[in-house]
């Protein structure tokens, strides 16, 4: 199951400079547990114990994953899913 | 309508219905029009709020020197309002932001210290809690832990959209500071506890999220995500695309920021169209179009007008 993952700039270390990686999972967590394994050390930035990181935003088509059911969010083949860090407004 | 001045006109704005861009007449679209506060956007609710509460608790006294980090909206709203009330205002502002907001600031007599593009909004956060600890001098507001921001939307904007329109089912405005959402999203939710309370997040282009790391990301102190049901990223294209239609089929001049909402309103009504529901959706028009009118996004198709938005900051 094919899922585009888009990368911010400031992960693209761990992806050979890649703005877009393609992995698999049928949830968020399993997705971040295959980007591991062709990614080294890209999960932890994202991850903690408590599920993701305060200042990183995961969002599938477009939702907010946190609001979808966090790391057991559903994913299906053709999903994309984006990370960024949070940022300001106003 | 009379007021014995500018400042007391604040809030009060029209709520006009969609009948083009609202799917059918079981859901229904309806724009609550805050370009028509004083400078123009929702931001006068909270400045004003956030001076009001400074002056009642002290901080802010005869001649002081407010300092705060903006993007532009909120900076504009305090610069009219410290003009009118005397005091004096340095903002700080990303150097990305459209020339407009620079003219405006200036003409309302603010002070402007620029910070670095990269970075956004965060950076300004960052430039301006330094400024603050060199002048101890300078009274911060900080609207985005300030919670007389929030408040002011309990306080006004909560109430004046149950009042006109008391079936509303979906509230949906942008989140930056998160202080329209949360004021008036509790508001809404402790009287219509089954209210959708959706944000529509302006998704830039990469150097704005040129951060060093990832422990320099931001949450505004006011953002309680249990206020909310849902959350989208929309970016660039689909926010001109959505504030074009608001102006070609309805006749309203927003900004971009209005666009990216627009389309989170109009994702709810297709899922509810999708579920058989019937809706009244209310969206937050958060400025008029004038502010962006440099930015070239009204003008040519929309690959141009991406193209020319590019790196700005334009929520």
């Amino acid at each position: 199951m094919a899922i585009e993952v888009r990368i911010p700039t400031i992960l693209r270390t761990y992806t050979a400079g890649e703005k877009s990686v393609p992995a698999a999972g049928a949830t968020l967590a399993d997705l971040l547990a295959d980007l591991e394994t062709r990614h080294p050390g890209l999960r932890e930035r994202l991850v903690d114990d408590g599920g993701l990181r305060r200042f990183i935003n995961v969002y599938l088509n477009d939702e907010d994953v946190r609001f979808l059911g966090g790391l057991a969010t559903p994913l299906v083949d053709g999903g994309v899913v984006t990370i960024l860090p949070a940022v300001a407004g106003g | 309508m009379r007021f014995a001045s500018l400042l007391e006109s604040v809030g009060g704005t029209p709520l006009v219905g969609l009948p083009r861009l609202s799917p059918s007449s079981d859901i229904r679209l309806w724009a609550k029009l805050e370009d028509r506060n004083p400078t123009g956007s929702v931001k006068d609710r909270a400045a004003l709020a956030m001076i009001e509460a400074a002056e009642a608790d002290g901080r802010l006294t005869p001649g002081a020197t407010i300092l705060e980090p903006t993007s532009g909206n909120t900076g504009i709203s305090l610069a009219m309002a410290a003009r009118v009330k005397g005091y004096r205002l340095v903002v700080v502002m990303p150097e990305n932001v459209s020339v407009e907001r620079t003219q405006l600031l200036r003409m309302w007599g603010a002070e402007i210290i620029y910070s670095p593009a990269a970075g956004g909004s965060n950076e300004a956060v960052r430039v301006a809690r330094q400024h603050a600890e060199l002048h101890p001098d300078l009274v911060l507001l900080y609207q985005y832990g300030n919670p007389a921001n929030s408040e002011a939307h309990y306080r006004t904007t909560g109430p004046e959209i149950l009042a006109d329109c008391p079936d509303i089912t979906h509230f949906v405005a942008g989140l930056g500071t998160t202080g329209t959402l949360m004021g008036a999203g509790r508001f809404l939710r402790e009287h219509r506890p089954d209210i959708h309370v959706v944000a529509a997040e302006p998704r830039y282009g990469e150097v704005v999220y040129g951060l060093r790391n990832m422990d320099e990301g931001f949450v505004p102190e006011l953002y309680d995500a249990s206020v909310l049901t849902s959350r989208y990223s929309v970016g660039p294209r689909e926010a001109l695309l959505r504030m074009r239609q608001l102006l070609d089929q309805e006749g309203i001049f927003a900004g971009v920021s209005t666009g990216a909402i627009l389309h989170a309103a109009l994702a709810q009504a297709t899922a509810a169209a999708a579920a058989g529901e019937s809706a009244d959706i209310v969206f937050i028009v958060c400025d008029g179009g004038w502010k962006y009118l440099s930015t070239g996004a009204y003008e040519g198709d929309l690959d141009e007008a991406e193209e020319a938005l590019g790196g700005q900051l334009w929520a």
